[in-house]
């Protein structure tokens, strides 16, 4: 098959998909747990993306006090509970990786 | 209630989007690098970034490219990755569904991870949501614009940031940023660590399969919490 061919079928299923819902929810009649399953979609997609990062940083589980990533992004949830505030919990999770690495010996 | 202006939205959608290029821009680039080194031409390399706009996917795509995988395959595997999509899209949907169907298209093309968190994080915030669509295309099309620049540079002059600099760290860091403050009772809490607990736990699972299976069954013990707490 093509390259370009494949990538405007991609192109669209990929368009299709992000407009799926956004189209057909007022237009279909959804069951109010789904309404209700909505809220749940942020916190829940996103803790899937982001606690693989800290707990396997190079594809594999890595759960140990030697893991710079786990241990910065523990601090970093710490921060964000406690100030809410987004460019300070990037900062000081930032700083925290740079620390804990040096510490450790990775650089 | 206080109403922001449609300026006022979309640059508080652009600022708020800012952080989150530190973590995109190396993407960019390691996607446009990876795409010329697959034998994808300049103009398809770059292409692919405004056809298909969807960074993880376009790097598997590259390499299956590269590898002389059969077209059907690779078209499968961009949808399975991307049907995360369909969760975000039904999540925003109740927050859209008063515009115009040109406003909905576009929106619905610029829905990425980032430029959905930070937007449906706003949403959910208190005062008058009319302009809010605003904030969204603001932070929407920050992240297109610096992910076809990225693309070009990657193309030009290959992925050159030191692989010991963790700029992709910067992901997770905004990620977390947003959802511990959205977290607000119990049934939020059980979501997000039902949901981050599987996601680790199926991080081997081919094509982001384990980050939509952990996303549902999250979702699904919040409403449980939900139910038993009424």
């Amino acid at each position: 098959m093509n390259i370009w061919l494949i990538m405007i079928i991609a192109g669209l299923a990929t368009f299709a998909t992000r407009l799926s819902f956004i189209l057909l929810l007022d237009r279909i009649r959804v069951p109010d747990w789904f309404r209700r399953g909505l809220c749940y979609v942020p916190v829940a997609v996103l803790s899937a993306i982001i606690l693989p990062e800290l707990t396997s940083p190079t594809g594999s589980l890595f759960l140990s006090w030697r893991n710079p990533q786990l241990l910065a992004g523990m601090v970093a949830i710490l921060v964000a509970w406690r100030t809410k505030n987004v460019l300070l919990t990037i900062a000081v999770g930032m700083a925290a990786l740079l620390a804990i690495k040096l510490v450790l010996g990775y650089f | 209630m206080i109403l922001k202006t449609r300026t006022q939205e979309f640059w508080n959608g652009v600022r708020d989007e800012a952080p989150i290029l530190l973590g995109v821009v190396p993407f960019g680039l390691v996607f446009g690098a990876l795409a010329i080194s697959a034998h994808l031409s300049t103009l398809a390399a770059q292409a692919m970034s405004s056809i298909i706009f969807a960074g993880a996917s376009q790097i598997i795509a590259a390499q299956l490219v590269g590898t002389g995988t059969s077209g059907l395959v690779i078209l499968m595997v961009v949808f399975v990755v991307n049907l995360r999509h369909a969760l975000y899209s039904a999540s925003v949907a109740p927050h859209v569904k008063d515009l115009k169907t040109g406003w909905k298209l576009l929106l619905a093309y610029l829905l990425t991870d980032e430029a959905y968190a930070v937007s449906i994080m706003h949403y959910d915030r208190d005062g008058d949501p009319r302009n809010r669509h605003w904030y969204f295309f603001g932070a929407g099309l920050t992240l297109w614009s610096s992910w076809q620049v990225s693309t070009a540079i990657g193309i030009f002059i290959g992925a050159q940031i030191p692989a010991s600099w963790p700029l992709d760290f910067v992901l997770p860091l905004t990620f977390i940023a947003l959802v511990v403050p959205a977290i607000k009772d119990r049934a939020g809490l059980a979501a997000a660590l039902v949901a981050g607990l599987i996601g680790l736990l199926a991080v081997n699972f081919p094509y982001k399969t384990g980050l939509l299976a952990a996303a549902l069954i999250g979702i699904v013990t919040g409403l449980v919490i939900e139910g038993r707490q009424k």
